[in-house]
């Protein structure tokens, strides 16, 4: 494997929504580095026939019927909004001055 | 150790309280002051606890009082004081997970956990503490501070379940529940002395549960014996139609099958984690597992070693899928809808500046870790590979489950160490759930048994493992070796 | 919508180029709940009076797959010929403070659909790459500025559409020109309408259409950059945006420079379209299967089921309407789609003329048949063909059938339009001819244009003098009859 860069350090915090100072880049890009590098043990592996296993318990189909359940009070719900008004949860403009 | 607030069952079992109080000898109210004085007498050392709610604890134990006077049908664990990890929702109780980015929050629904044990007559006592969402095993990792483990309050108490079992191991209740991804039940249960149950993946629901790697996460006791973990299981477990992964057909009651012994089981010890390939693995601990080994031969189990090769890349697979896992699951954290807000000029600003603030470093860490590995151009190379690691590890397990009934290791590397020893180095605090992780990874059950102390006089767990719905003969297993820990206590005593 | 059945077509783009273009269509399931929690599935309710801990992304919620819109999507798979098979949910992570989760559940590599096709009434097939599917988000409404989202002080935020089941329908590129894309809707829409399984109304958002747009030389095969539209609201601005966006890239091409990839808002007041906002990272939306939801592997013994529930779809209806009226199936398109086929059928089938019921149900009945039943309805088309109503007077009972529901004569009488009598307007014919005699020498001997107006000026005198309760045919008749 490549090795990890601060630049995938800074696109990957970017993803996340997380903002780094350029020390906890160094740290984080050391720290993660060692992770990777345990990880890296995987491709001493042959895994090319291997199937991958996202489920343990190998269930399927679980659906549940049409059916109507009740909702949340919504003077509860907004009550937990950090602002809310006129019944909706209140964000700061999607597009503004950054 | 003599002023060390440690003291499991201080007031009795879960099983001894609730038959005392559905008799009328004990009155839900007094147990739960015996256990608020405790919790008085000692938190302040401890910090088992982010809440404690003696208020809403006190109305719901007169209740419980009221109902048998009146006659009343009340559960099997009426009266009973249970402390909840504060990673399971609470209606109206704020639910933190340890960080700051749940500030305030207070959920407008129980996780089923919760109802279930409410519905048995449990009294929950509070909510406590853990390595902020879960990621960690020392219970230091919190935005709250940590919690010190009641045998020695400079050590850690595990992780990340370290508020509930130290809970348990203070005798602040009798039971408490924990969630286990990559052993966070297990080894905090080893490091404070206590049983720790990681059930198979869909035995419990996890609805309500925060979500850390859901393919992994599993709810379980903590208790100070055997039995007590039998009936919280049989309390918690079964179908939920409100989790997609909660398994149809379970495995049956298990305070049923406590007394059916080992005879004729075949136990496999784990070659890997008892000498092999893993290193680091204390000789005092394995010295334990050994002892167990014997106890239950003596007890009439035939016993051999078993080899589970892929075990090793168990820690490489894992620290690739939770954190995937993990990375998706708290991008929710966004200053929308509840928690923590850091206003922003625009929404993604608000998220930022919410996130950043609101994360710990070890958050951070993994939700980093978690977004390379599903990464465009790394993300068959890690996640996807570990998915694979994933079936290689069930197909060793399922190869020694055709020769053994159960396997045992240990749980914990090593017994607690000092607070502080390994913040700085996350690589060293991982090595910790070495043990514990590929029964996460292949969903099947495992529990650490409290079998004796190590060199340094603390608390060692064995791990005994078993098959996809194997509780039954794992707890028969972990039966015997609380019998034969309590014969070699009564001994040397 | 009248243009994408009877088949006009305008060129698209200048003349040696030729638009490539596929749409991805998201259709609302008409679910009475929503795909992974038990809310209702409504439109118009109070802001986020329908959420749950699920719906809302709450911490600790999970997600439970609904039955029924596996069951419609395998439906709509079918209908649309595809390859019904095992599918597995996926999440797609990106933040928007719409998604609850800040992931949207959607199915990715493996789509419960896949490899279909779309017959265009005309003949022309479009491919249908896959239908899969997903979760809607909820609703932001911009405050401040003028409203637009580029301006916005703030915004708010109802999560009642959130999770709601939506299945989008990717398109291969197949699409020539901006009729065949409207055609492509239209039908498509039909075909979800027969299913039942949505409301499918562009106008409230329940079926939704982006279009990828690119252009290239006629007679060449690539596949140039394109451009997704967005924020389409109705098959007129489908066609709009498409023919305007694609003249945009034949200008860039023809003018050496070259369209980025983007997504571009269609912005119906001005008739262009705008960029996006562009994004400093590329899209990675680090897919992964969803661990809290089970892979869906329908069984021998659900498909039977689903191919079972498949209802007549708009090709066939088409087709039988067509083969009893004695048209061709793009004449009938426009009843197919408005649900008004087997009303037709029935009329037919009572005997009325099956030119008249065409004619009178694709113009006169746009808004629907209302009370009238199709035996009332062949009763009228009987006294109009019969000569006993004029067209105008036919018209008249019409309308007033379809807001009563009563029978044709019963109309007509208490109109008093009773059938006028031959000998009448033989007289008034005769008045005419000796009031204006040049005119009538044009009309009996002039050539085909002369005699084709004073036809016309002799038959509304006629009308005048009858205040138009003659019968047009009648009249007709008898003016040749004297030439
Ligand atoms: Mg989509
Ligand atoms: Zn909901």
């Amino acid at each position: 494997m490549s090795k990890l860069s601060r630049d995938d350090v800074a696109h990957v915090a970017r993803l996340a929504m997380l903002d780094l100072s350029e020390a906890e880049i160094d740290t984080f890009t050391a720290q993660l580095g060692d992770v990777l590098e345990t990880a890296d043990a995987m491709a001493e592996l042959d895994l090319a026939s291997v199937e991958p296993t996202h489920h343990p318990l190998g269930l399927v189909n679980v659906v549940r019927p049409d059916d109507v359940r009740p909702s949340l009070d919504r003077d509860e719900v907004l009550s937990q909004a950090p602002e809310a008004e006129d019944g909706r949860f209140r964000v700061p403009p999607a597009l503004g001055e950054e | 150790m003599s002023d060390s607030p440690a003291a499991p069952a201080a007031f009795g079992t879960a099983v001894e309280i609730a038959s005392a109080v559905k008799a009328g000898e004990r009155s839900a109210l007094g147990v739960l002051e015996e256990h608020l004085g405790r919790i008085g007498a000692h938190e302040s050392s401890v910090h088992a606890f982010n809440a404690v709610i003696e208020d809403e604890a006190r109305s719901r134990a007169m209740e419980i009082d009221d109902a048998i006077a009146s006659g009343a049908e009340v559960g099997a664990l009426a009266g009973v004081p249970v402390a909840i990890k504060d990673n399971m929702c609470t209606r109206g109780v704020p639910t933190t997970c340890s960080s700051r980015i749940l500030d305030g929050w207070k959920p407008p629904y129980d996780a089923t956990v919760v109802t279930r044990l409410r519905e048995a007559g449990a009294i929950v006592v509070g909510k406590t503490n853990l390595d902020e969402f879960a990621m960690g095993s020392s219970t230091e990792n919190s935005a709250f501070g940590p919690t010190h483990n009641p045998w020695d309050l400079t050590r850690v108490p595990g992780g990340s379940s370290g508020g509930s079992a130290a809970a348990v191991a203070a005798g602040f209740s009798p039971i408490s529940l924990g969630s286990d991804t990559g052993g966070s039940i297990r080894q905090p249960a080893s490091l404070c002395g206590v049983v720790g149950v990681k059930p198979t993946y869909g035995a419990v629901s996890r609805y309500g549960l925060i979500a850390f790697g859901s393919s992994l996460d599993q709810i379980g006791p903590f208790t100070t014996d055997v039995h007590d973990a039998a009936v919280i299981m049989d309390t918690i477990g079964g179908h939920d139609p409100l989790d997609s992964t909660s398994a149809t057909d379970g495995h049956g009651s298990l305070e049923s099958v406590l007394s059916d012994g080992v005879d004729g089981l075949r136990v496999g010890l784990i070659t890997e984690m008892t000498g092999g390939a893993i290193d680091g693995i204390a000789p005092d601990v394995l010295a334990r597992v050994r002892a167990a080994a014997e106890a239950l031969a003596a007890a009439g189990a035939t016993v051999g070693e078993v080899s589970v090769p892929s075990s090793v890349y168990g820690l490489s697979a894992y620290y690739m899928v939770a954190p995937a896992e993990a990375s998706s699951n708290l991008a929710r954290f966004d200053g929308v809808r509840y928690g923590l807000r850091v206003d922003g000029s625009n929404t993604a600003a608000m998220h930022t500046a919410t996130r950043t603030e609101g994360f710990g470093d070890e958050v951070k860490r993994r939700i980093m870790l978690g977004t390379y590995a599903l990464s465009a151009g790394y993300r068959d190379a890690y996640y996807g590979s570990a998915q694979k690691v994933r079936t290689l590890i069930i197909e060793d397990f399922d190869r020694a489950y055709a020769d053994f009934d159960v396997l045992l290791s240990p749980a914990s590397p090593t017994t607690a160490f000092e607070m502080g020893a390994k913040t700085a180095d996350p690589l060293a605090m991982y090595l910790n759930d070495v043990c514990t992780i590929p029964s996460n990874l292949s969903g099947q059950p495992a529990m650490s048994v409290p079998f004796g102390t190590g060199d340094d006089g603390l608390p060692i767990g064995v791990q005994v493992l078993a098959p996809l719905m194997g509780e039954p003969v794992m707890f028969r297993v972990a039966a015997a070796l609380e019998a034969a820990q309590r014969l070699e206590d009564g001994e040397s005593r | 919508m009248s243009d994408t059945t009877t088949g006009r077509r305008e060129p698209t783009l200048p003349d040696g180029w030729e638009l490539v273009c596929g749409l991805e269509v998201h259709v609302e399931l008409s679910t009475a709940t929503k795909l992974f929690c038990g809310c209702p599935n409504e439109f118009g309710a109070e802001p986020n009076t329908n959420v749950c801990p699920t719906c809302l992304g709450l911490p600790g919620s999970l997600p439970v797959m609904n039955g029924a819109a596996v069951t419609s999507a395998m439906r709509l798979g079918r209908a649309l010929d595809c390859r019904v098979q095992p599918s597995v949910m996926a999440r797609k992570n990106y933040f928007y403070p719409d998604m609850p989760k800040d992931f949207q559940t959607s199915q990715y590599d493996q789509p419960t659909n896949e490899d279909g096709h779309l017959d265009l009434p005309d003949g022309t097939t479009i491919r249908v790459e896959r239908a899969h599917i997903e979760e809607d988000t909820g609703k932001s409404t911009h405050v401040g500025g003028d409203g637009r989202i580029t301006s916005a002080e703030y915004s708010l935020i109802d999560y009642n559409r959130a999770g709601v089941p939506l299945l989008e329908i990717v398109s291969h590129p197949d699409i020539r020109t901006a009729e065949e894309a409207k055609a492509y809707v239209a039908e498509l829409r039909g075909i979800v309408l027969a299913l039942d399984v949505s409301d499918a109304r562009m106008e409230e958002g329940s079926m939704r259409v982006d279009a990828n747009v690119s252009v290239r030389p006629v007679g060449s095969d690539e596949l140039r950059t394109r451009c997704e539209i967005k924020n389409i609201n109705s098959l007129s601005s489908l066609g709009r945006a498409i023919v305007h966006e694609a003249n945009r890239h034949v200008d860039l091409w023809t003018t050496g420079e070259r369209p980025l990839q983007e997504t571009r808002h269609w912005d119906e007041e001005a008739g262009r379209t705008r960029s996006g906002r562009s994004k400093e990272d590329a899209e990675d939306y680090r897919y992964f299967p969803e661990p809290d939801l089970t892979p869906l592997q329908p069984s021998e013994v659900d498909l039977e089921a689903v191919d079972a529930s498949i209802p007549e779809l708009p090709a066939q209806t088409r087709a039988r309407l067509a083969d009893v009226a004695g048209v061709t199936p793009p004449e009938v398109g426009l009843i197919v789609d408005r649900g008004q086929a087997s009303f037709a059928l029935d009329a037919i089938d009572s005997g009325a003329d099956a030119g008249r019921v065409l004619v009178h149900l694709t113009n006169n009945l746009a808004d629907g048949v209302g009370e009238m039943s199709s035996s009332a309805f062949a009763g009228l088309v009987a006294m109009e063909v019969g000569g006993e109503l004029s067209s105008t007077q036919t018209k008249e009972v019409l309308a007033d059938m379809v807001a009563t529901g009563r029978d044709a004569p019963v109309v007509a009488a208490e109109k008093g339009f009773e059938a006028m009598d031959t000998s009448e307007l033989e007289g008034l014919l005769d008045g005419l001819i000796a009031d204006h005699p040049g005119e009538w020498e044009r009309f009996s001997t002039g050539d085909e244009g002369d005699a084709k107006k004073m036809a016309g000026f002799f038959t509304g005198q006629i009308m005048k003098a009858t205040r138009g309760q003659a019968d047009g045919k009648v009249v007709a008749q008898l003016l040749n009859s004297r030439k």
